[in-house]
């Protein structure tokens, strides 16, 4: 522990610089993986921006969910639902409206894309009000299933065919059912560079970059650029919550973690504490969920199932609940090593032996090897089954961290609830704070 | 009693406890609207018997499977996220099991045991059920309960064990782990299709009225084991003195433990009751159902989980009770609502329960 202390001590920079070191190890990995693979210029830019993104998504959702269980100790299993409504609410307020014959089944308000990003945030906090009235005075396991169920409902009414399409307003709109959602409007990155009057310049920046990327540069600077802009949202995840945690509200927020009695005899009301933290998390899901699915081009609602519940959480426990930065080490961890880095791992084994066929099933597999000793079939089918065999890693991985270190990397932090510096003397001997300066002399047990 | 003690106390109970008289005058509602349809004709009093007759099968699968999660809870003072896969680990082992005796000789070993993984092998033409053959079903159904006992003693060993003294948050967090360690696992070795297993069972028609409930012998087949089983739990709780030792376990641990009670031979004993009555209740759902995939404990589990909330966590008749009425609540909403959203009514209805009364119906009666 103390190792790491004095590492996470010698880091330049504080918790942004930790959080930037880490990621510049994750990336120079990949790359000379990459290199060493003899990746072409293309497919090491397009690692890098896939990497991006699972990066910023895991981490903005593993943020949101600090929220609700670090701070506040609000156990939240429910994410994915209200993920699935900020971006079915989006989709559904910044469809074009329907237009007969064309490949949409259903229209959508035609509003612009940044009211469905705000009203799809705004329609996640609300079912979060929805949940948390009933929800929030029940004991933590009960908030547990009453968020995983409404999840669920979540999922069945979207897949229902009665919400697959109706009027409004005179126009065809819906949700498109079990067969899925096209999204429809101008791609968001587009329209996002139209608002500032910049179409014309990013045009001339993807052409620039043809020099790298000779055909097609379009799709690759997108998912770059893409990337970035989730990097900053990742960014602006921080800072607000950040702030919220540094601010009174949050110190309320952490004495109810801490013991919810004492915090009520003071004079708070906790329960609307926690309604609002509730919200705030919900929506900031909400949010993450239209910025994962909005490029995707269509959204089915099974694609909405626990088990991206399941990664935020484990993203969350390796990074350390209750620590911002812990969020995002852990969401950049989670998405490097345990998310991608297993799918990564296949395409260099495919490219590796690009003649193997492996077997269809485990029968198969497996025969060889009680027959004639022959592991090959099985390892082949080992390889190509890595994405089931993936959350069955995961799953080990939460068990040995509950075991071992349940506070994850950074958990053991305890954040002083002043927002001054209370130990201005002491803090003048340690040059090198590792909680951002305002903390003192806590960053060990 | 006077007319004017009836207003006030029907006035004290809407003052007290709204919710429970809203769910009432909405129980009410639905009732009426119920018999508005039955007597116009646009449904008929056959249609709502066979769906009462479904949800009472579900309820009873969902009880049986919801008595082992209710100890657990109880006991060990956590929600079991991997109990869902523990049944369909259950439903696996039982149906390999089956497929072999049944099939043994008429088609690939291999195959067999894999539960016709990919559509190697199929239950229908093997003929399999309680009156086709009964040797494999039983047999299924001993293995079942064996294997299912054997997973949860040896997960408990390694995984519940040395966190034993951990709130319950942590030991559900490490639950879920377990979970999608177990299920995905499953789908690697079972494969993630959908498969039938069961030849068509000979059925016979009630006549009720204006048409008829068809009861096929699955279905008998499942009240029988698990009401046989149920009777075993109460008599196990009520008579033996492990039964009572599990009580005063669930009542206070500590207090067990100084009166001389070996708890962690309790916890033992508690995983294997708990994890065969679910091997059981596993393999006796795909027997009624006729279909097998990955994913069944799982999307089964939250509908117990409901049901166990229902019923008062830690009582087991409470289970029982409580997975009747889930099981109820989703057969027969489609009266009311789109069949689509029959999941989701249970749900809602547990979700209202929590709130009208959060402890359960049958509260306070810890394991008994």
């Amino acid at each position: 522990m103390s190792v790491r202390d004095d590492l996470a001590a010698r880091i330049p920079g504080g918790d942004t610089g930790l959080i930037l070191s880490i990621l510049l190890i994750v990336y120079a990995a990949y790359v000379l993986v990459g290199v060493g693979l003899g990746y072409s210029l293309r497919g090491q830019f397009n690692t890098i921006a896939v990497l991006t993104f699972y990066i910023a998504v895991f981490a903005m959702l593993a943020l949101a969910l600090n929220l609700h269980w670090g701070y506040t100790g609000l156990f939240n299993i429910g994410i994915v639902g209200f993920m699935a409504i900020g971006i079915y609410v989006m989709a559904f307020v910044s469809k074009p409206l329907y237009q007969p014959g064309g490949a949409a089944q259903v229209g959508g308000l035609g509003l612009p894309i940044i009211v469905g990003m705000i009203a799809g945030t705004v329609a996640a906090a609300l079912v979060g009000l929805v949940v948390a009235l009933p929800a929030l005075r029940l004991r933590a396991d009960y908030l547990a299933i009453v968020t995983i169920a409404m999840s669920e409902i979540v999922r069945f009414s979207f897949l229902s065919g009665e919400f697959e399409q109706f009027e409004l307003f005179g126009t065809r709109v819906g949700f498109g059912g079990g067969s899925g959602l096209i999204l429809n409007y101008t791609d968001p990155l587009t329209a996002f560079f139209e608002v500032f009057g910049l179409g014309g310049a990013y045009l001339g920046l993807v052409d620039a970059f043809g020099a790298l990327v000779p055909n097609n540069p379009k799709p690759v600077v997108d998912s770059l650029v893409y990337g970035l802009l989730l990097l900053l949202f990742v960014a602006a995840y921080y800072w607000l919550l950040k702030r919220t945690g540094e601010s009174p509200f949050g110190r309320v927020l952490k004495a109810i973690r801490e013991d919810e009695d004492v915090a009520n005899s003071l004079g708070k009301d906790t329960n609307r504490f926690k309604t609002k933290a509730f919200m705030l998390g919900c929506g900031l899901m909400g949010l993450a969920g239209v910025l994962w699915f909005m490029r995707s081009g269509a959204v089915t609602p099974n694609t909405f199932r626990p088990r991206i519940t399941f990664f935020v959480w484990i993203a969350l426990i390796i990074g350390g609940a209750g620590s911002n930065t812990g969020s995002v080490l852990g969401g950049a961890v989670f998405a490097a090593l345990l998310y991608q880095g297993p799918r990564y791992l296949k395409n260099l084994i495919d490219a590796a032996l690009p003649n193997a066929s492996a077997p269809s099933g485990f029968g198969p597999a497996i025969a060889p090897l009680v027959s004639n000793v022959d592991p090959t079939p099985l390892l082949l089918y080992t390889i190509d089954s890595i994405r089931q065999l993936q959350l069955v890693f995961m799953g080990l991985v939460l068990i040995w961290l509950m075991h071992n270190r349940p506070e994850g990397m950074l958990g053991h932090r305890k954040e002083t609830a002043a927002g001054i510096p209370l130990t201005a003397s002491q803090a003048r001997d340690k040059t090198a704070e590792t909680d951002g300066g305002t903390t003192g002399g806590e960053a060990d047990e | 009693m006077g007319i004017s003690e009836t207003y006030t106390r029907g006035r004290e109970l809407a003052v007290t406890r709204p919710g429970s008289v809203l769910l009432g005058l909405v129980g009410v509602v639905l009732l009426f609207d119920l018999l508005v349809s039955l007597v116009t004709g646009t449904q008929s009093l056959s249609g709502v018997g066979s769906l009462v007759w479904d949800g009472l099968m579900r309820g009873l699968v969902i009880g049986l499977a919801g008595i082992g999660l209710s100890m657990t809870y109880s006991i060990l003072n956590f929600a079991n996220f991997a109990h869902g896969d523990y049944i369909t680990a259950g439903a696996f082992s039982g149906w390999a099991t089956t497929y072999l005796i049944a099939g043994l000789g008429r088609a690939d070993v291999g195959a067999l045991l894999l539960v016709g993984a990919s559509g190697s092998v199929f239950g229908g033409t093997l003929g399999i059920g309680v009156t086709g053959t009964p040797v494999a079903v039983v047999a299924g159904i001993v293995v079942a309960g064996i294997s299912t006992v054997l997973l949860a003693l040896l997960i408990d060993r390694t995984v519940f064990k040395p966190i034993r003294d951990e709130d319950g948050i942590t030991l559900l967090i490490t639950s879920v782990g377990v979970a999608f360690a177990l299920r995905y696992l499953m789908q690697f070795v079972f494969s993630s299709s959908v498969r039938g297993t069961t030849a068509q069972p000979p059925s016979l028609s009630l006549y009720l009225v204006d048409g008829a409930v068809r009861i096929n012998a699955h279905d008998i087949a499942l009240v029988v084991v698990a009401g046989s089983l149920m009777l075993g739990v109460h008599l196990l709780l009520q008579l033996t003195k492990l039964g009572k030792a599990m009580r005063a376990m669930a009542d206070n641990e500590d207090l067990a433990q100084i009166t001389g009670i070996p708890t962690e031979r309790v916890v033992r004993a508690v995983w294997v009751v708990g994890g065969g009555l679910t091997g059981v209740a596993g393999y006796i759902f795909i027997l009624w159902k006729g279909t097998l995939g990955f994913n069944d404990g799982w999307l089964l589990l939250l509908l117990i989980f409901a049901a166990v909330i229902l019923g008062g966590i830690g009582s087991i008749y409470g289970a029982i009770v409580g997975g009747l009425a889930i099981g109820l609540t989703a057969s027969l909403s489609v009266i009311w609502i789109p069949s689509s959203f029959s999941r989701a009514a249970a749900f809602f209805v547990m979700i209202v329960l929590l709130l009208v009364k959060p402890e359960g119906l049958f509260s306070g009666r810890s394991t008994a």
